[in-house]
């Protein structure tokens, strides 16, 4: 699913963030991205949409090559890959159905298609009375819950998630683990960047971390590892 | 493109319009303002230089035939005169047609040169008007040289003048028009910036969740284009009405002639044609131009 060799990153300030990756993840794996502020965890992420290009080093995505993806063929990767943000990331004049329904209407699908898939996942998401909202008018928790319906909508085969509790209390940070849980249940990838204690210890995944541009552990049902 | 994917992209640069809707009064009012100022003063240009136009119709040359001249030398000059390329019109004036119009134009004194009506002191004459009145001087100069011709007249010092000044007009009033359209495209191009600027944010996520550059491109352009032509409505109005007006009256110009306004029909549905054209290019260029900036993600 995902195969990194040698991956380096510097960027054009000088900032060094990655300093030879390689790593293996297999599709239908759920796997925490964890490390202290800055080790390199964002850029890691970064690298698998293509929001930033490696210095050095190979990567594999669903089977195609990112180092010669050439960047008119970069939107055409993204739809297969879902992305969650900490920010959520959504339009803010669009309404949530029309948030999710642009993940669809790139792909050329029919309105009639589109009306169904977006309903469907709504539903999902348990947000299906909120159609209409704007992202200003729900709580944090269900603006996550309608970037994650946005991002799985064209049942993409990979999930990445960038903290998507890093904004969100508690409570609502174990409901969207569920709703995440219950996506990698059907068969998708996850690769989530956390801080989460709680969440890694408690729900055991495999676990990568990243210290100073290096993957100093990967473990199966893996912990935190970290005091806060 | 799917034409469904055509009507999506119309459907949502619409929607943006009222998404949007402080930005869009912004861009409209930009519009509107320019292109009022744009279209009045084409308005004015294009009457001045029908003006000019009217004036320099009016230039003619009047060829006198030499006294000796029997009738066939007098009709070999008009031959001759034909068969100048430039010449558009020549009309032969015996010399008792040009007593009388001479006595015509005396008014009340005129019958003192009644007299002269039986001996008649004046020349045959031919009245030529040539195809571009620019030519006048030039095509003066040839029938002058042609064999029995007395004297070539067409007002030698004001006709340079008059031309002379239409050129100096209608340079001056061609780059003003330049101008002021450079400058609406750049006030109006700037203000679709700022609010484009605006959702700089909006246009990363889009590039985020997959679309192509196309794909984000197509509704600003529905959009620009949407702006263009919602700004350009009120000075359409205004200016139709404010022309209509001014043809239907009369005023102190019409006692010249040459003073007319250019029609209502066809030369004010022209000129709104023209103002809806620019409203809804500079509206597309301006969106696209500014669009072109956030793509790059």
């Amino acid at each position: 699913m995902i195969v990194m060799q040698d991956i380096y990153k510097t960027y054009a300030n000088g900032v060094t963030a990655l300093n030879g990756i390689n790593v293996n993840i297999d599709q239908g794996e759920f796997v925490y991205v964890v490390g202290p502020s800055g080790a390199g965890k964002s850029t890691f992420i970064k690298l698998i949409f293509q929001e930033v290009k490696p210095t050095k080093g190979s990567i594999m995505v669903n089977d195609k090559d990112l180092t010669t993806l050439k960047s008119k063929h970069i939107p055409f990767l993204r739809r297969d890959i879902g992305v969650v943000y900490q920010d959520f990331k959504l339009l803010p004049k669009f309404t949530v159905y029309e948030n999710i329904a642009f993940a669809l209407e790139v792909l050329e699908e029919s309105p009639r298609n589109i009306r169904r898939r977006v309903m469907e996942v709504l539903d999902q998401v348990g947000l299906k009375n909120k159609a209409r909202f704007i992202p200003d008018e729900l709580s944090g928790g269900e603006q996550q819950r309608v970037s994650i319906a946005r991002a799985i909508v064209n049942h993409p085969k990979l999930l990445i998630a960038d903290e998507p509790t890093g904004n969100l209390d508690p409570e609502t940070s174990w409901e969207i683990m569920r709703v995440l849980e219950s996506i990698n249940a059907t068969g998708t990838t996850i690769l989530m960047a956390t801080h989460s204690k709680e969440i890694v210890n408690t729900i055991k995944k495999r676990v990568i971390a990243i210290e100073d541009g290096l993957i100093v552990r990967d473990e199966h049902r893996g912990e935190y590892g970290y005091e806060i | 493109m799917k034409f469904r994917t055509f009507k999506r992209h119309f459907r949502e640069g619409s929607k943006n319009i009222w998404r949007n809707s402080w930005m869009t009064i912004a861009s409209i009012g930009a519009v509107t303002t320019t292109l009022l100022l744009v279209g009045a003063f084409l308005a004015l240009m294009l009457n001045l230089n029908h003006v000019a136009d009217n004036l320099e119709e009016d230039v003619q040359i009047k060829v006198l035939v030499d006294l000796t001249a029997d009738d066939k030398e007098i009709e070999a000059v008009g031959e001759q005169i034909k068969d100048i390329a430039e010449v558009d019109t020549v009309d032969f004036s015996t010399k008792e047609e040009e007593l009388r119009s001479l006595v015509d134009s005396m008014g009340e004194e005129g019958g003192a040169w009644e007299l002269y009506e039986q001996d008649n002191p004046l020349n045959n004459a031919y009245i030529v008007k040539t195809t571009d009145p620019q030519d006048t001087m030039k095509i003066a100069g040839e029938i002058e040289k042609i064999d029995k011709v007395e004297k070539v007249n067409y007002g030698q010092d004001v006709v340079q003048n008059l031309f002379q000044f239409n050129e100096y007009a209608r340079n001056i009033g061609l780059v003003l028009i330049f101008a002021l359209v450079f400058t609406a495209i750049f006030l109006i191009s700037n203000t679709i910036k700022i609010t484009i600027m605006a959702r700089s944010k909006e246009i990363g996520i889009m590039k985020l969740v997959g679309a192509t550059n196309w794909f984000i491109r197509w509704p600003f352009f529905v959009e620009g284009l949407l702006l263009g032509v919602l700004g350009s409505i009120l000075p359409i109005i205004i200016l139709l009405t404010g022309y209509y007006y001014l043809d239907n009256s009369t005023t102190a110009l019409d006692q010249f002639s040459f003073m007319t306004l250019l029609d209502f029909h066809p030369f004010a549905w022209q000129l709104a044609g023209l103002i809806l054209l620019i409203g809804a290019a500079i509206g597309v260029w301006g969106s696209v131009m500014s669009v072109r900036k956030f793509l790059k993600v």
